[in-house]
């Protein structure tokens, strides 16, 4: 700030300063927006006698918690919840073993360009298309049931992992890869001791990431017919069983915080 | 390092001495087994005589679907806005709620350790583990199918998730600066809106345009059960099998999803 506009300012009160600083932008950000809530709220029914109608039952779901009944279908939720998580580790294995091939295509600095780009074409499209979306496609191709909701998660898996994967791989530091490279070592050789041990624990680090992302996937895949614990979650809500429900989706909290703890823990462990 | 010497008495370099190696065979062995055994129940459970005829499935499925239904598209504009409501007005709601939850989650904001923080994490936690749909699903058995339950469950499946890498991005602040300001005499509150606020608006507005990115592709499926925008178009036609109805809203939901991420990667890059 030059000495004349410090000198005009004199006097003046401090004004905090705005974070998008031009004015016509800024403007223009806040009329856009309010243009579109008006729009947008004008655009939405909400029946609000159903809705107070409604709250009246979501107050018994909340209280449901405070007794869930773990009992009465016990011997559903122990099926669906040991289907999904033979969905999840399954998945989960197989999704890592695709991925590396897929992760080391998609690098650019190890893959020539033809690789390179079927590979990301694959891993952009594994992105793109959400898991439900897989899972209905695949339960109409391959049946209901746990099948379908793996190879979901797998498919899922991939495009996650191998884009991570990837990345790291482009990052990686050159001199140890050269070194090997330098000793006459083969293209294996070269990936096994040369790449491997520096994307190792990262890649470890992922696969724990997306065990528990699977795990969480697989609790809705039964929704549409691609096994586990959402099947059962699905028929209690049906059946307005709200403490059944409860105790559902208590099993599923404590589950996925447990896991998110352990890979907590593998993943400090490893890097 | 481990060397390994032959009975010839040539000497070999090993990357891991015998127990490191002899400890990395059962884990894989442990593995294996357990890979195994999962596959086997999955297989269990799987009609395989569906299996073997997926080929053919696909194909049929494909040829039905082919070429997609252009002229329906006239009817996904309404279904579409819907959807875009949902993932907008949802992350809204979600950051309004998000805001306080992460300031009483954050270890240097909170106003009691031992009990709200707590608290506030419980939150965080139970809104992140449990999937939109679910919510959805719920909120469809209470509120009544519509786009607002879609709206609420894509609103309180993201307050865990904003409030998460809020409270840890307010807890990497400098303190230097929250210092200054306190030490111009200034209130609680002012501490607030003068020290830490203007440093965790850039990720705040990070957060907020990542989330609406994926509240986009959640809420492109959350009409399947009944909670409004696309997905009940999509339900609609797998329910009644056209699949070239299938074909084309697929296509739309696949260019909103690639829409949402460009626009969600040029606002990040201009903030950052």
């Amino acid at each position: 700030m030059s000495s004349s506009t410090l000198e005009a300012k004199l006097g003046t009160q401090w004004r905090k300063p705005h974070f998008i600083k031009s004015p016509y932008t800024r403007y223009a950000l806040i009329g856009g927006t309010i243009i579109y809530l008006v729009f947008a709220f004008n655009s939405i029914e909400v029946n609000w006698l159903r809705v107070s109608e409604g709250l009246v039952r979501g107050w018994r779901f909340i209280s449901a918690f405070a007794s869930p009944d773990f009992l009465s279908h016990g011997t559903d939720i122990r099926d669906g919840m040991i289907e999904s998580v033979i969905m999840t580790v399954a998945s989960t294995v197989v999704g890592i073993l695709i991925s590396i091939p897929i992760g080391l295509g998609a690098a650019r600095n190890i893959a020539p360009l033809p690789i390179y780009l079927v590979c990301r074409t694959i891993v952009a499209l594994s992105r793109a298309l959400n898991e439900i979306i897989v899972a209905i496609l695949m339960v109409a191709i391959f049946g209901f049931g746990p099948l379908a909701g793996f190879i979901t998660l797998s498919f899922a898996s991939i495009g996650f992992l191998s884009k991570l994967l990837a990345e790291d791989i482009e990052d990686l530091d050159r001199a140890q890869a050269e070194a090997i490279k330098a000793t006459g070592s083969s293209w294996l050789q070269w990936i096994n001791y040369g790449i491997q041990p520096q994307v190792m624990p990262r890649l470890i680090g992922l696969s724990m990431y997306r065990l528990d992302i699977n795990f969480r996937e697989s609790a809705v895949l039964g929704l549409v017919g691609a096994g586990g614990i959402g099947a059962t979650l699905n028929t209690s809500f049906d059946r307005y069983e709200y403490d059944t429900a409860a105790a559902i989706l208590l099993i599923i909290i404590t589950t996925v915080m447990s896991l998110e703890y352990l890979s907590g823990i593998i993943r400090a462990k490893v890097q | 390092m481990p060397i390994y010497e032959s009975s010839a008495g040539k000497k070999t370099w090993q990357l891991r001495n015998r127990n490191a190696q002899l400890l990395r065979w059962f884990a894989y062995i442990v593995g294996v087994s357990v890979f195994m055994w999962c596959w086997n129940e999955i297989s269990q459970a799987t009609n395989w005589y569906f299996v073997w005829d997926a080929p053919r499935i696909a194909t049929d499925i494909v040829s039905r679907a082919m070429p997609p239904k252009w002229s329906y598209v006239e009817k996904l504009w309404g279904p579409l806005w819907d959807t875009f409501n949902i993932a907008t007005l949802g992350t809204v709601l979600a950051l309004v709620m998000a805001v306080p939850v992460a300031f009483l989650a954050a270890r240097n904001t909170t106003p009691s350790a031992l009990f709200v923080r707590p608290l506030a994490l419980l939150i965080i936690v139970s809104t992140r583990s449990i999937n939109s749909l679910i919510w959805a699903l719920l909120l469809v058995a209470i509120i009544g199918p519509g786009v607002f339950a879609g709206l609420v469950a894509i609103a309180i499946r993201s307050i865990g998730f904003c409030a998460k890498l809020l409270y840890e991005a307010i807890e990497e602040i400098d303190t230097s600066q929250v210092e200054a300001i306190t030490a111009t005499g200034a209130s609680r509150w002012q501490v607030m809106i003068y020290g830490i606020v203007p440093q965790i608006l850039p990720a705040f507005a990070g957060i907020s345009v990542f989330r609406w990115d994926i509240n986009i592709r959640e809420s492109t499926v959350l009409g399947l059960v009944g909670a409004g925008g696309i997905g009940l178009q999509l339900q609609g036609s797998l329910n009644t099998l056209a699949w070239a109805q299938v074909a084309l809203i697929l296509i739309i939901i696949l260019i909103a999803v690639i829409v949402s991420e460009w626009v969600s990667a040029k606002v990040r890059g201009a903030i950052i």
